[in-house]
């Protein structure tokens, strides 16, 4: 039997490098009242805020993901508890 | 131990002679180092600081140094990359490739760096004579992980 607490997926962002320094912030919990969220309802959500969230994460900016450690694409689905990373293409090296 | 990041600098040179000493089937040894450079984009470069995500660094340069393991006939993959802030002419990344034969070391070493470059995560940022400003990845680095 699912109740309605099953469709909260509560996740864990962290923002990386560039991005932290324009957040402001090197993460923070977020909550998505969802069934199935992807990292592209995180990105929606974070954009909605405007300012500089909107203008770092605008459509066409290179932005990567990670969760869990692992890099995955924008269409990626979460899981409750999972860890989401932020951050702009990768320049080790 | 196959991957390491630290702050400290290396040695090559016995880096590459414990993977020697361990294995006596080498008979070849490929090294790439990655060094500061004191000009980037035109403009001076005095300190450069790296930064990476600790949890996720280990394990990704763990899945690249087995991709290579898996890809290319080679015996062993070290690599050692520094974090923290670095000056011109410091080492920041290492990658030993110890084979058989050297054409599959070659190759597994040009892998790894052209790898470690899309996926590692670690970001650069430069002070110098412009200020500070994070480094842009390169169109090139994405191209060179492609053709692989």
């Amino acid at each position: 039997m699912r109740d309605s607490t099953d469709s909260v997926v509560r996740l864990r962002l962290v923002y990386l490098a560039r991005l932290r320094e324009a957040f402001s912030s090197a993460g923070e919990a977020l909550s998505l009242a969802d069934e199935a969220p992807t990292v592209a309802d995180v990105v929606a959500s974070l954009r909605a805020r405007g300012n500089v969230w909107a203008a770092e994460l605008a459509p066409g900016r290179a932005v990567r993901f990670a969760v869990n450690h692992r890099l995955v694409r924008v269409d990626h689905t979460l899981a409750d508890g999972d860890e989401v990373a932020i951050f702009p293409p990768v320049t080790g090296g | 131990m196959p991957v390491r990041v630290q702050t400290e600098d290396f040695d090559a040179g016995r880096e590459i002679a414990r993977l020697r000493a361990e294995d006596r089937g080498v008979g070849a040894v490929a090294a790439f180092i990655g060094t500061v450079r004191d000009v980037n984009a035109g403009a001076g470069v005095d300190t450069m600081t790296l930064e990476h995500y600790p949890g996720m660094t280990e394990s990704a340069l763990e899945d690249i140094v087995a991709e290579a393991k898996r890809h290319f006939a080679v015996r062993d993959v070290l690599v050692v990359h520094r974090v923290g802030t670095l000056g011109p002419g410091d080492q920041i990344v290492l990658v030993v490739v110890t084979g058989a034969h050297r054409g599959a070391a070659f190759d597994a070493c040009e892998f790894t760096m052209d790898r470690l470059k899309t996926r590692a995560p670690f970001w650069k940022k430069e002070r110098g004579e412009h200020g500070e400003r994070w480094v842009e990845a390169r169109a090139s680095d994405d191209e060179a992980a492609a053709r692989w």
